[in-house]
């Protein structure tokens, strides 16, 4: 029997939910504000929140400096592709897993996760070598395979949870009536599987934009991303917050916008199983 | 479409690319690491007249200097030969140089008057009388304090004050009721930061980090009057949460005139004293201190400086734009255009014998900071090191990382001074035993 929530009940969770997601929003909001400051009113003591003269002077400076479109392409290129490499690599993975599991599937699944915590700078060197021998440093490629592997067990893990779900009768229905195993994946399981699988691929993708320690350590000029955009704008030497802020908003811009138009489809693949 | 308007269409296409290859072998670019200060930006700005004289093409990398740090040392390290230029400091320059790992500048043009160079910077980019890296900038650290304030407490700066002199100061000046703090110094932890700064305060209370045989000497008397004199002037008239400033927490806390005085780099001058600062017109400029019959002063000396990695491929197209950017033309490039007070300071001599420049109200403070610092001499009894605020060699960097955070700890309350001088003692003898030093 579900249980009936009084209006003051909702209103206290309503409150609650909102206080706490303004806590969590802050400093984005922080930082989109701060970005229409001058250098002078982003340091003021005590902060100002609202009460200050706007300006967009933040904004041509930067525009003005840095070649913007180029790190939001590369940034789109490289989030994008290790993204959908990644999932097509992962798909099949977790499907076997899932519906043809061995004795060792565990074991798998906890050894993949295990080289996550490895500290990325751990294995700089060797990447970097890698690299120079075969010619990847500054380029997208060698970004784009770096960044997937990195990710790829986050991937098979999200979907090796949402195939789980899945009833493998269906897919013995499928086979049964003539399916291949590439029909069966194609046609039968990723179709169910789709709010899981967008859902993984726009957290894979969030994940692939804001990586900031390979995407700056391997590039320099042709492949270098947001985050590279964001950093040359950090100085210990000179405050330069408004300007730094106002790259950071530019950064994040992108991935803010695409996550608020698919927030849907994100809530519910995070929440809901495959056939609920 | 025909496969004969096909193969035209590719045939052209391939004429078209290689024609655009053929270009771009044929105009060079480099491509330079740099940090994000104003001096640098400023720089990148006049990049195309570079390109204009020289038809070369320049590509920026502009880091974050922690960042920076670990992306050109993985670079030049590995051979990447990812950057034709690096911009890289005085800890660094001789390092990299007696590792074969930089290009020496040994052969600049006569009129780029290479003797014209500041000798401390001179030095501190030299390794065994060669020099590395051509400097861009150079800073030491001064006393900036409120003329005002000063007057209205009845006192008046020497040129050279004593701490002694610097804690009377800031209890005059301390003013809790309208938020203005005696005196605000560096207590953020890390080498560059807070570290760089009780590294030169021990130099002016005679302590150092080493004896002649690499033993630390954190346990020696001159240490605990150090750090016990700045833990106290900093609990007493320091602004409070101070173990987490650095140098952009204290900048931003002075411009809004929170501070009775602040010792810190040269650079911040022009800071201070520029359109963002609500004290501009009353800031005046000292000598950093020394303790009382102690001869050596808290001034460090640093500079920022052009570099070539050795195996770049451009070695000649990079000596080119280091002799341009760091040269007297520059300088008055950027003085016709934006005023003397925002010229690339404390790097060439020529440029304090220019009259217009001395009228620069930090600009003679300045180059006596940096005179009165000596890198090959920074402490009052002998050290087998070269460096005034860090120690030239390699394991420095992560051993005084944690000796800093330490002392950090000691400032926010975590622990006592004498804690944090005797786990510094036992960090920095490990280090030295495990590299061999000892």
């Amino acid at each position: 029997m579900a249980r009936s929530v009084t209006p003051r009940r909702k209103l206290i969770n309503t409150t609650i939910a909102w206080a706490i997601g303004l806590l969590i929003f802050f400093p984005i909001l922080w930082t989109i504000l701060t970005s229409f400051k001058t250098e002078a009113q982003a340091i003021a003591a005590p902060p100002i929140f609202l009460g200050f003269e706007w300006t967009l002077e933040n904004y041509r400076v930067v525009l003005e400096r840095s070649d913007y479109a180029r790190f939001l392409w590369n940034s789109i290129i490289i989030a994008g592709l290790s993204t959908l490499i990644g999932v097509a690599i992962a798909v099949p993975a977790a499907w076997s897993m899932a519906f043809v599991p061995s004795k060792r599937t565990k074991d798998i699944l906890l050894w993949m996760l295990s080289t996550k915590m490895l500290p990325a700078v751990g294995v700089l060197y060797p990447i970097y070598l890698i690299f120079i021998e075969l010619g990847l440093l500054d380029s997208r490629a060698g970004l784009v395979v770096v960044l997937m592997l990195i990710n790829l067990p986050i991937i098979v893990w999200m979907l090796y949870t949402y195939f789980k779900e899945i009833p493998g009768e269906i897919l013995e229905a499928a086979r049964m009536d003539g399916a291949t195993l590439p029909q069966e994946l194609l046609y039968v399981l990723t179709p169910m599987a789709i709010p899981g699988i967008a859902s993984t691929m726009l957290l894979n993708f969030i994940l692939a934009w804001n990586e900031a320690f390979w995407t700056l350590n391997l590039t320099a000029v042709n492949a270098a991303p947001l985050t590279a955009f964001i950093a040359s704008y950090s100085s210990p030497e000179g405050l330069f917050f408004a300007k730094l802020s106002a790259a950071s908003t530019m950064a994040i811009a992108p991935i803010l916008i695409l996550g608020w138009f698919s927030q849907k489809q994100l809530v519910r693949g995070l929440t809901f199983g495959a056939v609920k | 479409m025909s496969l004969k308007s096909t193969l035209r269409a590719a045939t052209a296409l391939t004429l078209i690319t290689a024609g655009s290859a053929f270009a771009d072998a044929h105009s060079a670019t480099i491509t330079i690491a740099t940090v994000n200060n104003g001096d640098m930006i400023r720089m990148q700005g006049y990049t195309d007249t570079f390109t204009e004289q020289t038809g070369i093409a320049v590509e920026w990398v502009t880091l974050e200097e922690n960042v920076l740090r670990q992306r050109v040392t993985t670079d030049i390290t590995t051979n990447g030969g990812q950057f034709d230029i690096m911009t890289i400091g005085m800890y660094e320059t001789p390092i990299w140089g007696a590792n074969d790992w930089l290009v020496p500048l040994n052969d600049l043009s006569a009129e780029y008057d290479v003797d014209d160079i500041l000798p401390a910077m001179r030095n501190g980019l030299s390794h065994d009388g060669t020099l590395y890296a051509a400097p861009f900038y150079g800073e030491s650290s001064m006393v900036m304090y409120r003329t005002d304030l000063m007057e209205a407490a009845g006192l008046e700066m020497p040129t050279a004050p004593t701490w002694q002199f610097i804690r009377e100061a800031a209890a005059a000046m301390d003013d809790p009721a309208n938020e203005v703090n005696g005196i605000c110094l560096r207590g953020k932890a890390g080498w560059g930061e807070g570290g760089a700064f009780i590294t030169v305060t021990g130099n002016s209370f005679g302590a150092r980090w080493f004896d002649e045989e690499w033993n630390a000497q954190f346990d020696q008397p001159e240490w605990a009057d150090a750090l016990n004199f700045y833990v106290n002037l900093m609990n007493d008239y320091g602004p409070e949460g101070y173990a987490t400033n650095g140098f952009n927490e204290n900048l931003s806390l002075f411009n809004q005139g929170k501070c009775g005085m602040w010792i810190d780099a040269t650079v911040a001058a022009s800071f201070v004293t520029g359109a963002d600062s609500t004290v501009a017109d009353s800031v005046g400029f000292a000598l950093a201190p020394n303790a009382e019959g102690v001869e050596k002063r808290a001034n460090w000396l640093w500079a920022w400086a052009l570099a070539i990695p050795a195996g770049t491929q451009q070695e000649a197209e990079a000596k080119q734009f280091i002799e341009w950017a760091t040269s007297k033309d520059y300088i008055e490039l950027v003085a016709a255009n934006e005023g003397w007070a925002n010229v690339p300071p404390g790097a060439r001599a020529s440029l304090y014998e220019t009259p217009e420049y001395l009228e620069v109200p930090f600009a003679q403070m300045t180059l006596d900071s940096i005179n009165a610092a000596d890198p090959t001499d920074p402490t009052v009894d002998p050290v087998p090191y070269v460096g005034i605020q860090f120690v030239a060699i390699p394991e420095f960097a992560g051993m005084a990382t944690e000796v800093s955070q330490e002392f950090s700890a000691a400032y926010a309350g975590q622990q006592t001074v004498e804690e944090a001088l005797a786990k510094a003692q036992a960090i920095t003898n490990e280090v030295m035993e495990a590299a061999g030093y000892r």
